[in-house]
């Protein structure tokens, strides 16, 4: 029994490291598009954060430099979006299309002379009172790196800013519709940039969550589809940080459970099981879509259109 | 030389083209590479660009060699399989399963130019076939895991169920229950050859489950470093992984073509390259253990060092009976050895593989 | 900041016209400081990309070969994306289509029956898929308002899937060693090549025919017509009593249609087999494409083209230089970004802010 609680503890605590990269990722595409912004590079983001953040960590031997380059590189690859969406009015599938070819191609270039060099992951958080060493609540709760919970902080931060900041509101307002906003005043292209800015920046973090904490290593697409993923957690969330949580730890932890069935001997349908979060997702969005109040109240209006602003 | 399925009349025909062939042009001879991932891989492509060098090494300003990495399987891969064809190249060697129809297809139209192709089953005049014994490595890599195992647990990260990587489970399965007979194997699917967060969830999760050595095939060294971090013994795959763990690394199981293509570029160098199919092991050079960890005990590297000298002396072979299927029925006698033609179509456990393979 | 960008109401003809230009001579130059950096000749590496490739009869039909799923996909997109009809899940389309295309040739070669009937079946059978396949968005957007931009992206992953499935399970070789591949198709089922010594085949005249189709029903139809209406003037278009809910129908059923098509003309074309990985992305590629086309069936015609030239460049540069696999990825990005941004440019009226007042008086 004990031992089953603590197999059970492990799952759980494992689930919360692989959502980690999907959290960051989210959160990041969830900000911009509560203003309207669809980026559809959040793979490439990751790719370029990933890669950027391995080269800096190996550099100076401090994955927290890893962390801040990977998010000023990811930064920089939104900036284009951004550009291009906010001020040359490109379309925005088709420019995150083409970010995410960039970003591959960009992280592997870079990344060429970081093949198959081993890295000192980031580890777990040294608490005092050896709160770590706590059966169950040791592994589940004080067992982490600090990413982990910074992930969890800014997911709760964010839940926060859209509710109860001016910022928040503004934010919404401009996603829900831009020309009034804009003429009360706001600079929509501007907080737009800004969304998208922060947004690649969280992507560059969750990438390089994989190649700092997860499999300390740099490989080229080494994201396998986490960005497409991201994608389809910020619907399945309807939008909002905290469920956006909770569908990263289902989505992860699907994975998990799964590979630990099959090491028990239970046979598995691995491609059925793949495409879960994909078809879960879907049933979301039709069932909030359904309620004209429901969708309205959580995804954003202007998602993914261009905007011109009035002369 | 291991060959088989040798083709009989049609390959004087190609020998005559053969020679024909080179004696026309006078410069250098152009080999072509087709690698299916980036040559940065240090892992498959980047075992097949060491071959490459080693063919610059051996035969210098005799040969121009020319790589094209990461070539997708669809239509693309005869695209550029024609191009080299076209701009001289007159051997090519296709990395690649995926590139088997596109390389039967290209040859036909360039019956000047000799194709090599890795781990299909289609040949033609102007196409070999060869591929490396990796169980073999997986036999002495079983020994070993049987000696080690403390908790008779042993952790098998799967990419696809195709009979390559269930020969390899088998072959690792059957070796270490002759040393260990209570030992188990448990068998993670990723279904990938390469997704390092996926791997590194795998071999997570087999620790978890009382784990103490883990087997992969697939291609990241993630289920290395994970290893190291958690105190456990692992194998590595493609490529020498000592670094990634240099204490949990046993040993790496490793592809090594240099002897192959330094022979068949002698070969159309010569005028005398057939058609064929190598499926080569220890005694070909192709399958190579990296160097054993250093704190391995003695007798155990003994012991390993035996099995592969008697393997490569041929008194000793991996699928040899007794060996009982997975629900404990026979299948080998005792004293028999399964063929060729079944290891290819391998497709059921053996006993001691835990679960069942996805459908 | 003096200089001011500001957008015009009508695109700028002129400017449309130019802005190609001037992205290909953008491209050229940081091509040039990018390949320089490198440690490359510039100017070999220009050549190997956009002169070699298409410097013989077989390069040739590769650019078309290669252009014609693009092409496929890429208009029968913008006939959604005209009407706001947001189709980004091409791709699954295009698998979907292949399957059943192909699940149907191998079904058909089981039974032990080919003649002239097959391939015309297939590529029925593709366009049907891939309708089936885009249907399911247009009726979850038409009955529960779902986003169709997300329903179809999520699709496609489940369509490759579904593709994965097929050949590692029942459209398996029995004789293929286990390998997840179908079996080869026969002759019947195979498209017909229309250049001895070339890989093109019936598709690709097929494709510039959708394309004149498209081009043809788009300007000349009152179904164009309202398409067009309902994607620049939604309120107008419900005045005239427009339908949203059909542009929906149609913008799926034809791109899902025509990716099908692209799907199964691609098995049945260069690949000859159902393979798990037979697409290098074409639904996707074929977004970018239809913008940069303008969505203008010519225009993704020139587009398709372009877009396959990078591809064939990219590819021509890795053989006869050696070019890394990376840069020429990210050479490619960098053309389609050039290419976004000069088309965005048509639509920008720049202006320097001191010039106003005298504008002013104009």
């Amino acid at each position: 029994m004990a031992d089953g609680l603590a197999t059970v503890a492990v799952v759980l605590a494992g689930t919360l490291a692989a959502a980690t990269p999907l959290v960051f990722a989210s959160l990041g595409e969830l900000v911009g598009e509560k203003t309207g912004m669809l980026n559809l590079g959040v793979e490439g983001m990751m790719l370029v954060g990933a890669v950027a953040g391995f080269a800096a960590a190996a550099a100076t031997g401090t994955p927290f430099v890893g962390f801040l380059a990977a998010a000023a590189a990811a930064a920089a690859l939104a900036a284009l979006f951004g550009v291009l969406t906010l001020y040359l009015f490109a379309n925005q599938v088709a420019t995150g299309l083409s970010l995410t070819i960039f970003g591959i191609g960009l992280s592997a270039m870079v990344g060429r002379g970081y093949v198959g060099i081993p890295l000192d992951g980031l580890g777990p958080v040294a608490w005092p009172f050896g709160l770590a060493e706590l059966p169950v609540v040791g592994v589940l709760v004080f067992g982490h790196d600090p990413m982990v919970y910074l992930g969890l902080a800014a997911a709760v931060a964010i839940a926060v800013g859209f509710k109860h900041t001016r910022l928040g509101t503004v934010l919404k307002a401009v996603g829900e519709n831009p020309t009034a906003a804009a003429a009360l005043g706001h600079p929509v292209r501007l907080i737009r940039l800004g969304a998208v800015l922060f947004g690649g920046a969280m992507s560059g973090l969750g990438g390089a969550y994989l190649s700092l904490v997860y499999s300390p290593m740099w490989a080229e697409e080494m994201t396998a589809g986490r960005g497409w993923i991201a994608l389809a957690l910020v619907v399945f969330a309807t939008w909002r940080p905290g469920r956006l949580v909770l569908g990263a730890w289902l989505f992860g932890g699907a994975t998990l459970v799964q590979l630990h069935l099959q090491g028990h001997g239970v046979a598995v349908p691995a491609q059925l099981l793949a495409t879960l979060p994909y078809l879960a997702t879907i049933v979301v969005l039709v069932v909030i879509s359904r309620d004209p109040v429901v969708i309205r109240l959580n995804a954003p209006a202007s998602l993914g259109k261009l905007y011109t602003p009035e002369r | 030389m291991k060959t088989k399925a040798m083709m009989g009349a049609a390959l004087a025909v190609g020998l005559g083209m053969a020679s024909a062939a080179v004696s026309a042009d006078d410069g250098p001879l152009k080999v072509g590479f087709v690698y299916v991932g980036p040559v940065s891989d240090h892992g498959w492509s980047y075992q097949h660009d060491q071959g490459r060098q080693a063919v610059v090494n051996a035969f210098g300003d005799r040969v121009e060699t020319r790589i094209v990495e990461s070539v997708q399987e669809g239509a693309d891969s005869a695209r550029v399989l024609d191009g080299l064809a076209a701009s001289g190249h007159r051997l090519i060697f296709a990395t690649s399963f995926g590139f088997m129809n596109s390389v039967i297809r290209v040859a036909r139209r360039h019956p000047e130019v000799r194709f090599e192709h890795c781990t299909g089953y289609k040949r033609a005049d102007n196409v070999a076939t060869y591929m490396a014994r990796f169980y073999e490595g997986r036999h002495v890599v079983g020994l070993l895991a049987g000696a080690l195992t403390e908790t008779n647990i042993i952790g098998y990260i799967g990419s696809h169920p195709i009979p390559e990587v269930i020969r390899g489970i088998n072959a690792f399965t059957i070796a270490l229950r002759r040393v260990n007979p209570d030992a188990e194997v448990r068998v993670i699917w990723v279904n990938s050859w390469y997704d390092p967060g996926k791997e590194a969830e795998a071999a997570k999760a087999l620790i978890d489950q009382g784990a103490d050595v883990l087997l992969q095939h697939t291609d990241s060294p993630a289920p290395m470093t994970v290893a190291e971090q958690r105190g456990v013994w692992a194998v590595g795959q493609a490529s020498d992984m000592s670094r990634f763990g240099p204490t949990a690394h046993i040993t790496s199981i490793v592809d090594i073509w240099d002897a192959y293509y330094v022979r068949r570029t002698q070969e159309v160098l010569d005028g005398t390259w057939q058609s064929g199919d190598v499926w080569g092991g220890f005694a070909d050079e192709m399958v190579y253990l990296a160097d054993y960890n250093p704190s391995l005990a003695p007798e155990l590297v003994e012991m390993a060092e035996t099995a592969r000298r008697e393997i490569i002396a041929g008194t000793r072979h991996p699928f040899t009976g007794p060996i009982r299927a997975q629900d404990g029925s026979v299948m080998v006698a005792e004293g028999e050895t399964l063929s060729d033609d079944a290891l290819l179509r391998m497709d059921a456990y053996v006993e001691g593989v835990q679960g069942s393979i996805p459908k | 900041m003096p200089l001011n960008f500001e957008a015009r109401d009508r695109p700028s003809g002129v400017v449309r016209a130019v802005a190609p230009v001037v992205a290909i001579a953008l491209t050229g130059v940081f091509g040039l400081v990018l390949f320089w950096l490198l440690g490359h000749s510039p100017v070999t590496a220009l050549h190997a990309y956009f002169v070699a490739p298409v410097s013989s009869v077989r390069g040739l039909a590769e650019l078309a070969l290669s252009a014609t799923p693009l092409v496929l996909c890429a208009v029968g997109l913008a006939v959604g994306f005209r009407a706001n009809v947001w189709n980004i899940g091409a791709e699954g389309q295009l698998l979907i289509g292949a399957t059943c295309g192909g699940g149907f040739a191998l079904m058909v070669q089981d039974f032990g029956g080919a003649g002239p009937c097959v391939l015309p079946a297939m590529l029925v059978a593709g366009i049907g898929g891939g309708m089936a396949w885009a249907a399911i968005p247009a009726v979850l957007k038409v009955r529960f308002g779902a986003s169709e931009i997300l329903t179809s992206l999520m699709l496609t992953y489940v369509a490759g899937l579904v593709l994965g499935y097929a050949v590692h399970g029942p459209l398996r070789d029995p004789d293929g060693f286990g390998f997840p591949e179908s079996k080869l198709f026969e002759d019947d089922a195979l498209l017909p090549i229309l250049v001895a010594g070339t890989r093109l085949n019936l598709a690709a005249p097929l494709a510039l025919g959708v394309a004149a189709v498209a081009w043809l029903a788009m300007a000349r139809s009152l179904i164009g017509f309202e398409l067009k209406v309902i994607g620049v003037a939604p309120h107008a278009a419900t005045y005239a009593g427009f339908s949203p809910r059909r542009a929906v129908w149609i913008g799926f059923l034809v791109s899902g249609g025509l990716a099908g098509l692209a799907g199964v003309c691609e098995v049945a074309g260069p690949i000859g087999q159902l393979t798990p990985e037979f697409s290098p992305g074409y639904g996707f590629t074929a977004i970018i494409v239809a913008f940069l086309g303008r969505l203008h069936p010519l225009g993704i015609v020139l587009a398709g083209l372009v877009m396959a030239l990078t591809y064939l460049g990219a590819e021509q540069a890795k053989i006869t230089l050696g070019l890394p696999e990376a840069v020429t990825g990210v050479f490619q990005g960098m053309v389609l970004f050039f290419l976004l941004a000069t088309d965005g440019l048509a639509h920008l009226r720049v202006r320097w802010r001191r010039t106003r007042p005298a504008e002013a008086g104009a």
